[in-house]
């Protein structure tokens, strides 16, 4: 070292040299780019990037140094430090990243395995097809009317223009309630709904009336004692049958598809007049040979019966308190259990009513 | 109704090329819909012959059998081999020739029999589809054709039938003449009207009649044929007829009066004059009086029953059946023939009490053309004369008077409007006489509808009668329009929740019949005086051993999960939403009676419906076998009672409802492991493990559980409107205590005590364990709450946590004599 050194002895510090610092600094990055494992990376860093690392040591003598050589000795052991340093860091997060790696491939599993610990479950396609039907009337800015199952004789029959010596009101038809001057019956149909809609709503009334009914049939593979009915009424003025066979036009495209027609023939309702069967474009086939030949939905006839509808008798309104003269009104119904019959092709309608869960399940959450 | 096209076509000139198919497309379109077609004959493949039997031998064979080698005249002379022996020389024999096929596929070959080459078969009745009569060959009429000629058209073999389904309102349609037209109307050809008969001019009257009972029998007729020959047999084209329409041809006298009922829509009765005993009266019959009806059964009438009856008693039930005392015989000489007009009412009412629906009765219910009486009795004399050898003894007997229609006013565009696109007023009045109407066109329609249309009594059957004609699918397709509805009810939109809650819960849904009996009670364990067995009692149920509507679900679910067992599922998760009916006070006033012709006051409906039973929507849940099936994850997690209290808690949850857990099981649930769930003081519901007993009862895997909540009470209890919570961003201080409680104390009880002693400033409780054993002594357990504690303006302190740990504590020990766990 030259220059005036007035208040002490130059100590030569070969430490500080600049070769020594260029071989420590080289050993250090090789002992970090040598270290194989976190332990391996843990001792070269003491050793190289510790405290007492020849580093750390040359550092500490700077201040040893004639003052104006410690910058330049300074400047180069903090390069020296700075560049090792980062070294380690670099191959810490290498080894890291290698021993995660390993973990995680000794983690692996074979997630294929089913896990098959919770049980789908399942809603009863009656009751999923009834939530369908009224979304669509809901959607038209109708309502859902309910009412009771054991229902009084006169909303069942006598208010709907089926009078007391109808053939309906026998025994062979009706389930009655005991004792018989309580003139209960389980309702025929969900029709005693309309009325106590009629009864209770404002005009203009757009409802529907979705639920289970009650005939005296023998369960068999097309017939059950039990079954659930949807009805619709609408009582407004300047209501036609033209618009009955637009909401029947729409609602069969909405549960059977697009393009899906109705066709009225001419029937027998006591509640309803005119009265009309009303058929359905048969889905499957279409009506178009030549796939209407051999079709089982509808067995050829290009057709299948969906229910029953008209405009709403007079007499009905009377008995509702609605003026015939100021209001007309239209009504229709269908099976809910036909048309999952014919909808699905369910071929029993035991399979329906038994409760077999193999049955639900095969329907989960949507129909 | 059944209706051979080939008689249709006798009134109405159909056009040759309309199949029976088409017939059937227009005449369902006009409201008589197709049930079945039938074409009988079809298959019969000629030559099927007249021949004349020219001679026979008679020969006796070694196997007992007597056959008759007979020479047959079928245009050239031919050798049959017959087992049949009831024909002469000289008769003639439908034949079937070598290479013919008879009805059912049966083909005709020449063949030796008995030593003989036999050339064709000599046909009896059944063998041609003439019904059942197979016990003689078919012997024609004499002189009806000649031999060769064909005998499938002589002998009506082939035809078209139509079975229509008639609607109630359609009476005339139960007829031939009321099928033709229609068929007529359809096609637009003419009509030609069976009923247009010649009367002959009655002198005096026929057989003394007393109608004691107008408003049941407005109209009664008689006329009487003497001198008859009822051994006659009945034309063969009449039997066809009668059989093809689906009735049994029987003899001559019942064959006429159902054919001529087939053909007008009237029925007609025939009395054997002899075994009359004085004057026919028609009344009400006494209680209790006695009539073995044609269809030999003993009945016993009731008071509102109308009977023909004669001085030694009922005689026939009106319009129903006939009477035994008076039936026609082989030997029957002279014969009372009766048309009449009966109360559909009355009529219907019998033919239900009596269980005994006829031909008649369907159309007397239904409504048949008053103006029909004198005709019918006409045509079955006639058809008797000619065919029976029979005179018409020229006196009439015609009580009373039916009133004519009424005529309706009907708005000229009443039609239109109701179709929605406007009908010409021209085209109405049409359809209007088109099926049978007058018709006086002014400001309005005055419509007076024909006799045969009693169903046309308002402007609006008129309606359906003229969109009928014109045809239904001129009915165009519009959408109408609805006010803004209020979407789903609360009540609606909630069980939707339950719904998916519950599958989510891997519940599968499931439906049940609602009916139970009194074993199902037994089998719950239900105490004698339990509330659940009074039930609401069916009349008539679907089986005597379910003669009620249930008050619980229990034993419908029980079912379903029995079957399913049954049917090789072990573990099941089951639900079920449906009604059940408490039939509420024994004794309840009746319901008011109420017109129809004015709507029902709010008092009256509220009377109505007060006489109704409670019918609450109830959720069931069953469990059994495995919650969770064993697998690679572990072992199986068997269905426990916790499962279905926590399903219950979920669901009450999922419609935003915190139900409380309470012990104390009631039937059919284990005394020990079931709970009540309540909101407040009220008990919704129970859920837990079912008695072992049930199990057994049902025969359901042991240690299935059940849950049962009322839905409607518990979506009643739901908010409408949520609030939301205040949230503190305080820090939250954590406490752990242990109690030593007796093990009979309920952990909601501790929890409950906890909750209260600790105040407002418990942010939440949760029990996560529950110890046994030492140092625990016996009779003992350990619960360990966690406390979660945080104020809404500061942070606790120390101090502060302890002291609402130490007031929980307190409250703890207090209600339950819990004491801190050293």
């Amino acid at each position: 070292m030259s220059g005036p050194n007035t208040d002490y002895d130059p100590v030569e510090v070969a430490s500080l040299g600049a070769d020594e610092v260029a071989r420590v600094r080289a050993a250090a990055l090789d002992a970090a780019a040598d270290a194989d494992t976190l332990e391996e990376w843990q001792q070269a860093r003491l050793e190289h990037a510790g405290d007492r690392s020849p580093l750390a040591r040359a550092n500490a003598e700077i201040g040893a140094l004639p003052p104006q050589a410690r910058k330049a000795a300074g400047s180069r052991v903090g390069a020296a430090r700075k560049e090792v340093a980062a070294a380690f860091a670099a191959r810490r997060a290498e080894l890291e990243g290698e021993a995660e790696a390993r973990l995680l491939l000794d983690e692996a599993v074979d997630v294929t395995l089913p896990y098959d610990r919770d049980r789908g479950g399942a809603r009863h396609p009656l009751t999923t097809l009834q939530d369908r039907i009224a979304d669509v009337f809901v959607a038209m800015g109708w309502e859902v009317a309910e009412g009771p199952e054991v229902e009084a004789e006169w909303l069942n029959f006598d208010a709907l223009n089926l009078g007391p010596d109808h053939p309906a009101r026998s025994m062979q038809d009706t389930f009655f309630v005991e004792p018989a001057d309580a003139h209960l019956v389980l309702r025929t149909h969900t029709s005693p709904v309309q009325v106590r809609s009629l009864l209770g709503r404002e005009l203009p009334v757009y409802v529907i009336c979705p639920g289970r009914v009650f005939r005296t049939d023998e369960l068999d593979a097309t017939h059950t004692p039990v079954f659930h009915q949807v009805e619709g009424l609408a009582v407004d003025r300047g209501l036609t049958m033209a618009h009955l066979k637009g909401t029947l036009d729409h609602f069969a495209a909405a549960m059977f598809g697009a393009g899906t027609t109705t066709r009225f023939r001419p029937s027998y309702f006591p509640f309803t007049e005119p009265s009309a069967e009303v058929d359905l474009r048969c889905f499957a086939c279409r009506g178009q040979p030549p796939a209407l030949a051999a079709c089982r939905t509808c067995k050829g006839e290009g057709w299948v019966e969906w229910g029953g509808c008209g405009v709403v008798n007079p007499r009905v309104l009377v008995a509702c308190g609605v003026d015939p003269e100021a209001h007309t009104g239209f009504a229709f119904g269908m099976g809910i259990d036909r048309t999952l019959l014919f909808r699905h092709g369910v071929a029993d309608m035991r399979d329906l009513v038994e409760g077999d869960v193999r049955f639900t399940a095969a329907f989960g959450l949507e129909v | 109704m059944r209706a051979p096209l080939s008689w249709v076509r006798e009134y109405a000139d159909l056009p040759a090329a309309a199949d029976a198919a088409d017939v059937a497309a227009r005449l369902t379109a006009r409201g008589l819909k197709l049930e079945s077609l039938e074409a009988p004959g079809s298959d019969i493949v000629g030559p099927l012959v007249v021949g004349r039997v020219l001679g026979y031998d008679t020969e006796q064979h070694s196997n007992g059998k007597t056959v008759r080698w007979v020479a047959v005249d079928v245009g050239k002379q031919r050798g049959i081999v017959c087992g049949a022996t009831n024909f002469a020389v000289g008769d003639l024999v439908p034949v079937a020739l070598p290479g013919s096929v008879l009805p059912g596929g049966f083909a005709i070959s020449a063949r030796t029999a008995y030593g003989h080459l036999s050339d064709g078969m000599i046909c009896s009745p059944r063998e041609l589809g003439l019904g059942d009569d197979s016990a003689g060959v078919l012997v024609l009429e004499p002189g009806s054709a000649a031999p060769g000629s064909d005998a499938v058209k002589l002998l009506g073999l082939r035809d078209d039938v139509l079975e229509l389904e008639i609607t109630p309102d359609r009476g005339y349609a139960l007829s031939l003449r009321g099928v033709a037209r229609e068929a007529a109307g359809a096609y637009r050809v003419d009509f030609r009207d069976p009923a247009q008969v010649r009367l002959s001019e009655p002198v005096g009257a026929a057989y003394p009649v007393r109608v004691h009972d107008c408003e049941g029998c407005p109209r009664f007729v008689t006329r009487v044929v003497t001198g008859l020959d009822a051994t006659a047999s009945t034309p063969g084209w009449m039997a066809r007829r009668v059989q093809l329409a689906g009735m049994r041809p029987i003899s001559l006298v019942v064959d006429v009066t159902n054919y001529v009922m087939l053909e007008l829509g009237q029925p007609i009765h025939a009395y054997d004059r002899a075994l009359l005993s004085g004057a026919i009266d028609v009344r009400r019959a006494r209680p209790g009086e006695p009539l073995r009806t044609l269809d030999g059964v003993a009945r016993v009438l009731d008071a509102e029953d109308l009977v023909i009856s004669d001085e030694r008693g009922a005689i026939g039930l009106a319009g129903v059946m006939g009477g035994e005392p008076t039936e026609i015989s082989a030997g029957t000489r002279e014969v009372v023939i009766e048309a009449a007009n009966f109360d559909p009412v009355s009529v219907g009412r019998t033919a239900r009490r009596h269980r005994l629906g006829s031909e008649a009765s369907r159309r007397f219910e239904r409504g048949v053309d008053p103006q029909l009486v004198r005709v019918a009795v006409q045509r079955v004399a006639d058809l008797l004369v000619a065919h029976g050898h029979g005179r018409l003894e020229p006196g009439e007997t015609d009580l009373g008077k039916v009133e004519a229609p009424e005529t309706i006013v009907m708005a000229a565009d009443l039609p239109g409007s109701l179709r929605g696109h406007p009908i010409e007023t021209r085209a109405t009045v049409a359809a209007l006489r088109e099926v049978g109407c007058e018709v006086r066109a002014q400001a309005d329609l005055a419509v007076t509808p024909p006799s045969w249309r009693p169903d046309l009594r308002d402007p609006y059957d008129l309606v359906e009668e003229v969109l009928r004609i014109i045809g239904y699918d001129t009915v165009p397709s519009v959408l109408p329009r609805a006010p803004a509805g209020g979407g789903l009810t609360k009540s609606q939109r909630l069980r939707r929740r339950v719904g998916y809650a519950l599958a989510g819960a891997g519940l599968t849904e499931v439906v049940a019949y609602p009916f139970v009996g009194p074993a199902d009670w037994g089998g719950l364990g239900l105490a004698r005086d339990d509330e659940r067995r009074r039930c609401v009692r069916l009349a008539n149920p679907p089986s005597q051993e379910r003669p009620m509507l249930t008050t619980t679900l229990a034993p419908l679910l029980l079912d379903v999960t029995a079957r399913n067992v049954g049917r090789g599922q072990a573990s099941l998760g089951l639900s079920l939403v449906a009604a059940v009916f408490e039939p509420g006070p024994d004794r309840r006033p009746p319901p008011p009676v109420l017109p129809v012709d004015v709507a029902p006051s709010a008092e009256e409906m509220a009377a109505l419906d007060a006489g109704l039973p409670n019918q609450p929507r109830h959720l069931a849940v069953a469990l059994c076998g495995d919650r969770e099936p064993p697998g690679w994850w572990g072992p199986a997690r068997p269905a426990c009672w916790a499962d279905a209290v926590a399903i219950v808690v979920q669901v009450a949850r999922t419609v935003g409802v915190e139900v409380a857990v309470g012990s104390g099981a009631v039937p059919p649930w284990h005394p020990g492991r079931g709970a009540r769930i309540l909101l407040g003081d009220v008990c919704l519901g129970h859920a837990g493990e079912l008695h072992p007993s049930v199990c057994r009862s049902w025969g359901v895997p042991p240690r299935t559980c059940y849950a049962e909540v009322d839905l409607d009470a518990l979506i009643a209890a739901a908010p409408t409107t949520a609030a939301a919570p205040v949230l503190s961003a305080m820090p939250v201080a954590k406490e752990d205590v242990a109690l030593v409680v007796g093990d009979d104390v309920p952990a909601a009880a501790v929890a409950e005590a906890l909750r209260r002693g600790a105040g407002d400033l418990l942010e939440s409780l949760r029990l996560f364990d529950v110890y046994t054993g030492p140092p625990v002594p016996p009779g003992y357990r350990s619960l360990a709450f966690a406390l979660r504690l945080r104020a809404a303006d500061r942070t606790l302190t120390e101090p502060e946590a302890r002291a609402v740990r130490e007031a929980a504590v307190r409250a703890a020990a207090a209600a339950t004599g819990a004491r801190l766990r050293d």
